[in-house]
């Protein structure tokens, strides 16, 4: 195969693919999505879309249980969801290769926090790669899986959103079919009760201490020698920087971080003068390293946020580059509900009914921008179901409180948690956001949508019998884009003295291709009143004299602003102009 | 031969990507090694978006710092104020005149800088109009052609391999017209270049 230019997750994909993975499972989330959507159009090998991150680890740990090679991913946070799977998985060891893909965001360029997946690798007692462009990801998920086999462990490799995201250059491989290793019974390794779970710990160490001396001979570690007076020990993206930044350095570029490969390290920092860590996040390496006794250079690099190779030159003293003055007084530009996007007739009653809004992961987090300024919390994927329960036991009575989930976000674990409300008599309200898609992640299908991975068809399960059956007393379905009933079914159920879950219900507008005529405003009867731009629609804007406007490129006549509209002063205009094209 | 960089600036959802993959595999196709990174997700709803080419003989960092980007190529006049801080001084700056209100715009909670075409010419950017020289090639939405073809003209590549890997990145229906809006960038921004 020829030099072609591949996204780090495509790489991943490839290189999955040329170990004879058989299986490739997980939970989209931004930057990981891409792995299993690139997986999945290799032949031979079948790819499921979890409906969250511990069934795909569970599911993984089946195949791998059954013998054939298995590929699990997941963004950083889903590694949490998934941990207790993982955990226990480090003291059964696999019988085929069993591969977690888990790609973190320094700089949170799509996630609720930062988060250092080594930690856990540390914490799960399992090996670690990190690789640093998309060449490395494909030869390190091909070799996790050698890795995993060899050593009976489970292997994490850490991607970044710019290793997963960012293209280079990789030479792919014909793939070798993975021969199904047999399963053998073998409670003592498999079932993991306290009595066979201790007499695992033994093996657990002993294959740490071995995948140590690997890493002291392995290609994966590299020790690049240079200009002796300065060695920097470093991993995955930061070797870029590195390498742009400080090009005389002597560098020992880490594939694989846990365990440490001490032979190797303590050789590197014999033959330098001074050695320094560059590491995105942690500190982990810092830490590691310190504790071997290394004394490192102190840097004034932080421990949150992405790197730069500017960053590093100016952490070892160089000047930042020569730049212009930045251009004052720009607009932001925050990521907005699309035109047409269902949410927001949601959340423009929400607004009305003055409810306290706890919310979740997904697109409709950005409900909570101004101006519609709807949500009151987002922490992780499910929470807001229980925080809403929460709230009300808090005694606060103010205002009504109501959880807003996805249909996704449901799937994926807001269904406990709205178990625990029916389980405990709470009378609260749930608002489930049925887009029919994973919208924010490029619109994966899930258990409620009725597509699977490759666009292809699935059953849906039934979403008002799913809420029925977890206990909700009352399960009403709305379409949000109708602002009056949507508003008058909240208030209803606000009010009531028993749960109820209120579906509303309507496909992502970036699932549907608007087939209705745009609206435009009649100048002469706008009064200026701003009912319509206060909806947020990226379709609509003042004039300098006040009055509204709809750019009607971007419309998709949804009619939501006509509804809010007192004065019949939208109206319904022919199409523009699409003859299509790039 | 040292490191190219190559911004291409944007509102989330305006054609920056595939503008990015088609800069980026004609630089392949002419025997670079070449980096390239952009973000996805939630930026992708209407942010602000940078997508980084990088191309030479030896690339490491797919991302650039300020002042240190050699060409950028600014889909939406904003962001092209917004982003011209990454450019090197003596960088090439293209912009599309398009304005693309933020939301904070439109509810009137911002404004944009009415001297903003003036701050991109002292900045030195060649303007166009990238959308009626696309609805003039006969295909409204190749405003991303348009700003690849005017992008074009400060890049050592080939106009045969230009037209062979946007061949293969567009509906086979449109490769004339997305040409067509291609060539038309490229004089615009040839003019607007021997007026500067």
């Amino acid at each position: 195969m020829a030099r072609t230019l591949m996204s780090g997750n495509e790489a991943a994909a490839r290189g999955a693919w040329e170990a004879g993975v058989a299986v490739g499972v997980g939970y989209p989330g931004t930057p990981s999505t891409e792995v299993l959507e690139n997986l999945v159009r290799y032949d031979g090998v079948a790819c499921e879309w979890a409906p969250n991150e511990k069934v795909a680890a569970e599911v993984a740990g089946g195949v791998s249980l059954g013998g054939a090679r298995v590929l699990v991913t997941m963004k950083h946070v889903g590694l949490n969801v998934a941990s207790d799977v993982l955990y226990t998985q480090a003291y059964t060891g696999v019988t085929g290769g069993l591969v977690y893909l888990v790609a973190d965001d320094p700089g949170m360029h799509s996630s609720q926090n930062e988060q250092d997946t080594r930690n856990h690798a540390v914490g799960a007692h399992v090996p670690i790669l990190e690789p640093a462009d998309s060449a490395e990801a494909r030869e390190h998920v091909i070799a996790a899986f050698e890795l995993s086999e060899r050593f009976d462990t489970p292997v994490i490799v850490r991607m970044t959103t710019r290793v997963s995201h960012g293209k280079s250059l990789v030479t792919g491989a014909d793939r070798v079919e993975a021969e199904r290793r047999e399963y053998v019974k073998e409670p003592r390794k498999y079932v993991m009760m306290p009595g066979f779970a201790r007499n695992r710990q033994p093996a657990l160490e002993q294959r740490l201490h071995e995948l140590r001396a690997w890493g002291d001979e392995a290609s994966l570690n590299r020790a690049e020698y240079r200009d002796a007076s300065l060695g920097i020990i470093t991993s995955g993206i930061p070797y870029q920087y590195v390498r742009e930044a400080l090009p005389e350095a002597s560098v020992l570029k880490l594939g694989l971080t846990y365990p440490l490969p001490e032979g190797l390290i303590l050789e590197f920092t014999s033959k330098v003068d001074r050695v320094a860590v560059v590491e995105e996040l942690g500190p982990y390496l810092g830490l590691r390293l310190r504790s071997l006794g290394i004394p490192l250079l102190e840097t004034d690099l932080q421990a949150f946020g992405e790197l730069s190779p500017a960053r590093v030159a100016v952490a070892f003293g160089a000047r930042a580059p020569e730049t212009r003055e930045p251009v004052q007084g720009l607009p932001p530009r925050p990521p907005l509900l699309c035109p047409g996007c269902p949410h927001r007739g949601v959340f423009h009653a929400l607004g009305a009914l003055r409810a306290v809004v706890t919310g979740d992961i997904g697109c409709y987090t950005l409900g909570a921008s101004p101006p519609l300024n709807a949500m009151d919390s987002c922490v992780c994927m499910g929470a807001s179901v229980g925080m809403a329960h929460g709230m009300a036991l808090s005694g606060f009575a103010d205002r009504p409180v109501v959880a807003v989930i996805g249909d996704s976000t449901f799937a994926h674990s807001g269904m406990t948690g709205l178990l625990h409300m029916s389980y405990t008599g709470s009378t609260g309200t749930v608002v489930i956001l049925d887009n029919r898609t994973t919208a924010m992640t490029g619109r994966q299908g899930n258990p409620l949508s009725g597509t699977a991975i490759g666009d292809v068809d699935a059953p849906a399960a039934d979403l008002e019998a799913l809420a029925r059956a977890l206990g909700a007393a009352s399960v009403r379905t709305v379409d949000p884009h109708d602002l009056h009933t949507t508003r008058t079914v909240l208030e209803e159920e606000i009010s009531t003295a028993h749960l109820s879950v209120v579906i509303a219900k309507a496909p992502c507008a970036l699932l549907v291709r608007s087939e209705v005529d745009p609206y435009a405003v009649d100048e002469e009867l706008c009064t200026k009143c701003a009912a319509c731009v206060r909806l947020g629609c990226p379709a609509i804007s003042r004039d300098e004299n006040g009055r509204a406007v709809i750019e009607t490129s971007i419309c998709v006549g949804c009619g939501q602003c006509v509804q809010v509209c007192r004065y019949d002063a939208i109206v319904r205009v022919g199409p523009s102009c699409d003859l299509g094209g790039a | 031969m040292g490191v190219t960089s190559v911004v291409l600036a944007g509102v989330g959802g305006q054609g920056t990507i595939l503008a990015g993959d088609v800069l980026a595999k004609v630089a392949v196709a002419e025997g670079h090694v070449v980096k390239l990174s952009e973000v996805h997700g939630m930026a992708q709803r209407g942010g602000s978006v940078d997508t980084v080419v990088r191309y030479g003989d030896v690339v490491f960092s797919p991302i650039v710092d300020p002042g240190t980007a050699d060409h950028l190529i600014a889909f939406e006049a904003i962001e092209a104020a917004r982003a011209v801080r990454l450019l090197r001084p003596g960088g090439r700056l293209v912009v599309n005149r398009r304005v693309v209100a933020p939301l904070p715009v439109l509810i009137g909670d911002a404004a944009v800088p009415g001297d903003l075409e003036e701050t991109l010419l002292a900045e030195g950017a060649i303007l166009l109009d990238a959308e009626a020289l696309a609805c003039e090639a006969g295909s409204p939405r190749s405003a991303n052609v348009v700003l690849l073809g005017a992008a074009s003209y400060g890049l050592p590549f080939l106009a045969e391999t230009w037209r062979q890997v946007l061949s293969s990145r567009v509906p086979s229906h449109t490769v004339e017209a997305n040409m067509r809006a291609f060539e038309l960038g490229l004089t615009a921004c040839a003019e607007g270049a021997c007026a500067l």
